[in-house]
């Protein structure tokens, strides 16, 4: 009889599948919208628009195709769990889990409704900034999330402090002695700390400066009643071990984006025009290295929001990655589509911004013929 | 009249990493001397690898890569810059000599204004203030007949055409008032209708300015058009040096005259054109995007004969080549081979259809797989189309390879380890391979030096004769039209704008546009600038 609730579950999932199909019809409508430039439909004015304003169109088409992208994204999330075996009741109940009990609380939950009709007043609570009430705390996802995405978003900001700069520096001197030795070391170290898995390096940090040195702090757990400099010696650890993660991309991508610059033919010019060294980094090759550069920083910003999941869960911080880890084994629905979302929404926004800033650095985009 | 540049025993060496074995030092430029006068032009000419280059930036003490000038003196108005040190290298560097890039589409920075950097040098050097170097970018603008000098400054470099930029990057050399200016192929990259107002404006711009000059280019013909002295190189060693009337008139050297009588070669038409091998009927083909190529084109090639298709870039040559071949289906009209009408596109098309016609590209190196020998990219097509193998493959290889003179020594070496006219030579070979009955040649010769060139032109004329293939040759190069063809195709614009037998289109009375093609063609006379500039009726637009 126990087997037969997790059997029920997928039975409604299987009904609700059916309401997907013409569900992509409707999803993929969602992007073309702001994206008619391949569609027939107002093709001439858009066709008008992006001759006339190309930045202003590639612009507003990339922000269109971000607002489809996370409705995809909402849908994917919702479905997923939807697929995992299992739902909130019976894990929430565990194994003293009556039928009748199982029963009560979907339906007080509304469990029992089908799947489009649920995700579709998620959405319409979402698009007006409710997620909802998380079911295992009772407390509002949005309060909750707020307090934890602030801590992540703290983690995040030192981290990219630290490594942005000092990626860009370590790929302009390994540009600077190219070939050399401390090209070479740079090379070397960074590309052990991309080989080791962070949760590894984590550890690694905590075993020498936590347990073995202690000189700093572990967990890197933070409450409300610390001090700004208490919360900076707490997350010491795991910003040094996202910093170790992220660095060695960025440097790589910045030191062969300026060694491709510098070996071109405007570089050499600049040269032959007798200008100093600075300038000609500084005005000459520069601006054409922004845009790949940009590129990886933001894919790198990401990750650092999105991917600390793991670092969170190491160093028992209290960001968003440990609470949606937590809400998942629960299938906590609320808490992860939220959370989903959100990192969703900034892994995209972050990329978009990215490419935004490319189109803006590229001067044939930004002065047509 | 005091030299403004003196050159003395020039020695530049480099040292290069062949893989595998020891660093090893190469002597790229030995002995060589030479001086310029002010207000005068001396020009360089060579093959590609005679130094040329090299010596130019030499007068800038700079050397490209890990190249070095080892040896000689370089006198700047007396003073030998090469013992300066870095900060007095730099004050002379686009500042008293400046220097004119082959490919100014590459050479200008995409980030900035074209006027703020054809007046960086002279402001960063503290020669003018801002506002003196803007009047005199524009007095230049002017002088080189740039279009709108007001605001063309205002520009981006791609929102201008090559032509344009060439120009651009002479008022960058000249807005410093240098005691020296070194071009280097200036005119090389841009279509014979450019070049010619180039060349004049560059010319109008030094007499204007009395700025004395190195002239760098692999065209004798050129350099006659522009240069007071001439100084022949090769293999980095001086061949000859001499006035430009007695090196253009009265050469010395075996090499030189060589070089004066290269475009000579001309050969009669078949005198019976009326068969039809390949007929093009009607044909307009476009990309995608709706942008239209190739409009109502038409024309035929006679078996065992050559077609040549003229026109400058962007005249539809090329793609004419790409829908004949299937890789781009025309929209409309019709291809037939030997009577049968092609399928359009080159999926439709069987095997023996595709081994008929063949092609070569202009850029062998390109079109070949860097990882394979040369047995194997010979051998390939006779595996795909005749099924060879094994002993039989191997023997019909190396007959290939006698077959454009270069013999079964060359079987196993791999594309990079072959010259770029022995490139090309594989090429046609692996285009023979296939045994076609049509050859399409894009442009085969035009990235060659002339006397490279030379010889593929002869080996494609003896190719015909023996197997009785055809050609279809497209070219910018009216006097490779005059060595080869038997019937001349010239477009303008996608649009075909005469067709006939050489004599016939190669004969006046001509139509505007044949009129400005073959007087661009520069010719091995002095004073053939002036002339032409003075006789031809259409001016080409907006270069």
């Amino acid at each position: 009889m126990m087997e037969s609730g997790p059997l029920t579950g997928p039975v409604p999932t299987d009904g609700s599948a059916d309401g997907t199909h013409p569900r992509p019809a409707e999803l993929s409508g969602v992007p073309a919208k702001p994206n008619p430039a391949d569609g027939e439909i107002g093709g001439t004015f858009w066709r008008r628009f992006t001759f006339r304003r190309p930045l202003a169109a590639l612009i507003l088409q990339r922000l269109g195709l971000s607002v489809g992208l996370l409705f995809a994204v909402s849908l994917m999330i919702s479905g997923g769990i939807e697929a995992l075996p299992g739902d909130f009741a019976t894990t929430y109940l565990g194994q003293s889990a009556t039928p009748q009990a199982v029963e009560n609380i979907r339906k007080d939950l509304g469990l029992d409704k089908p799947w489009t009709e649920r995700y579709l007043s998620w959405l319409g609570g979402a698009v007006q900034g409710d997620f909802g009430t998380s079911w295992a705390s009772k407390n509002s996802v949005g309060e909750q999330i707020g307090k934890r995405l602030g801590n992540s978003l703290f983690l995040a900001f030192f981290a990219a402090l630290i490594s942005v700069p000092l990626a860009v520096g370590l790929g302009m001197l390994a540009v600077q002695f190219r070939n050399r030795l401390p090209d070479k070391i740079i090379n070397v170290v960074s590309l052990a700390a991309i080989s080791l898995p962070e949760f590894f390096v984590g550890y690694l940090l905590i075993m020498f400066f936590a347990v073995k040195y202690g000189i700093a702090t572990f967990p890197a757990t933070v409450y409300d009643s610390m001090s700004f400099t208490e919360r900076l010696s707490a997350i010491a650890l795991p910003v040094a071990t996202l910093v170790l993660v992220v660095l060695a991309h960025m440097m790589r991508m910045t030191r062969a984006a300026i060694l491709n610059v510098m070996s071109s033919a405007y570089v050499e010019t600049a040269e032959l025009k007798g200008l100093s060294a600075f300038r000609i980094i500084a005005k000459h090759a520069a601006p054409n290295a922004v845009a790949p550069v940009i590129n990886v920083i933001a894919l790198n910003l990401a990750y650092l929001v999105v991917g600390v999941v793991v670092v969170e869960v190491v160093f028992v911080y209290p960001g968003m990655g440990q609470y949606m880890v937590d809400a998942v084994t629960v299938r906590d629905m609320p808490v992860v589509q939220a959370c989903g979302l959100i990192f969703a929404a900034f892994y995209i926004f972050l990329n978009m911004a990215a490419d935004i800033l490319a189109i803006i650095a590229n001067p044939r985009l930004r002065h047509p013929r | 009249m005091p030299e403004m540049l003196s050159v003395k025993n020039l020695k530049i060496e480099a040292t290069s990493y062949p893989p595998g074995e020891p660093p090893k030092v190469v002597t790229l430029v030995e002995g060589v001397s030479f001086d310029v006068e002010k207000g005068k032009v001396l020009g360089l000419i060579g093959e590609s690898g005679a130094g040329k280059s090299t010596i130019g930036l030499s007068a800038l003490a700079y050397g490209r890569g890990g190249v070095r000038i080892t040896g000689g003196q370089v006198l700047l108005d007396g003073k030998d810059i090469l013992t300066l040190d870095k900060n007095g290298i730099r004050s002379i560097r686009g500042a008293r000599v400046c220097y004119v890039a082959q490919s100014a589409a590459a050479a200008f920075n995409p980030a900035h204004r074209l006027g703020d950097q054809v007046i960086e040098a002279s402001v960063r050097h503290g020669i003018m203030s801002r506002e003196e170097a803007k009047k005199r970018a524009l007095y230049l603008f002017r002088v080189l007949g740039l279009p709108n000098p007001e605001t063309f400054g205002d520009r981006y470099p791609h929102q201008v055409s090559g032509g344009q930029l060439q120009r651009a990057m002479t008022a960058m050399a000249l807005c410093p008032n240098p005691e020296l200016i070194v071009f280097d192929e200036p005119t090389t990259a841009l279509d014979v209708t450019t070049q010619i107002d180039v060349l004049a404006a560059i010319k109008h711009a030094i007499e204007e300015t009395h700025t004395a000059a190195l002239y760098i280019t692999h065209d004798l013909a050129v350099v006659a058009q522009i240069s007071d002295d001439i100084m022949v190189l090769r293999h980095g060693k001086t061949v000859e040096y001499g006035t430009t009337k007695q090196v253009i008139e009265a050469p010395r050297e075996d090499y030189t005259r060589a070089l004066v009588s290269v475009r000579q070669t001309k050969r009669d038409e078949a005198a019976d054109q009326t068969g039809a091998q390949l007929k093009i009927e009607h044909v307009s083909a476009g990309y995608a995007n709706g942008f239209k190529v190739l409009h109502d084109v038409s024309m035929h090639l006679p078996k065992g004969q050559t077609l040549a298709i003229v026109g400058e870039s962007g005249s539809g040559k090329s793609t004419l080549a790409r829908v004949i071949t299937g890789l781009l289906p025309p929209t409309e009209g019709r291809i037939s081979f030997e009577g049968k009408e092609l399928p359009r596109a080159l999926k439709g098309r069987s095997n023996d259809e595709l081994r008929r016609i063949q092609m070569i590209y202009q850029m062998a190196d390109t079109a070949m797989n860097p990882r394979q020998t040369v047995r194997d990219i010979v051998g390939r097509p006779l595996s795909f189309y005749f099924g060879m193998h094994g002993q039989k493959k191997s023997e019909r290889v190396k007959e290939l390879l006698d077959q454009i003179e270069m013999g079964s020594r060359f079987l196993d070496r791999y594309p990079a380890e072959l010259s770029g006219g022995q490139k090309q030579r594989v090429a046609i070979a692996r285009a023979l391979a296939a045994k076609p009955e049509l050859i399409l040649c894009d442009e085969p010769t035009s990235a060659l030096d002339p006397l490279v060139a030379e010889g593929i032109l002869n080996l494609l004329l003896k190719l015909q004769e023996e197997t009785a293939v055809s050609y279809v040759f497209i070219t910018h190069d009216i006097a490779i039209v005059r060595a080869i063809a038997d019937s001349v195709a010239v477009m303008h614009r996608g649009r075909l704008v005469r067709f006939g037998p050489k004599s016939k289109v190669l004969s006046p009375p001509f139509d505007d546009y044949t009129d400005l093609l073959l007087k661009s063609v520069p010719e091995m006379e002095i004073g053939w600038l002036e002339r032409v500039l003075k006789t031809r009726r259409m001016e080409s637009a907006g270069n």
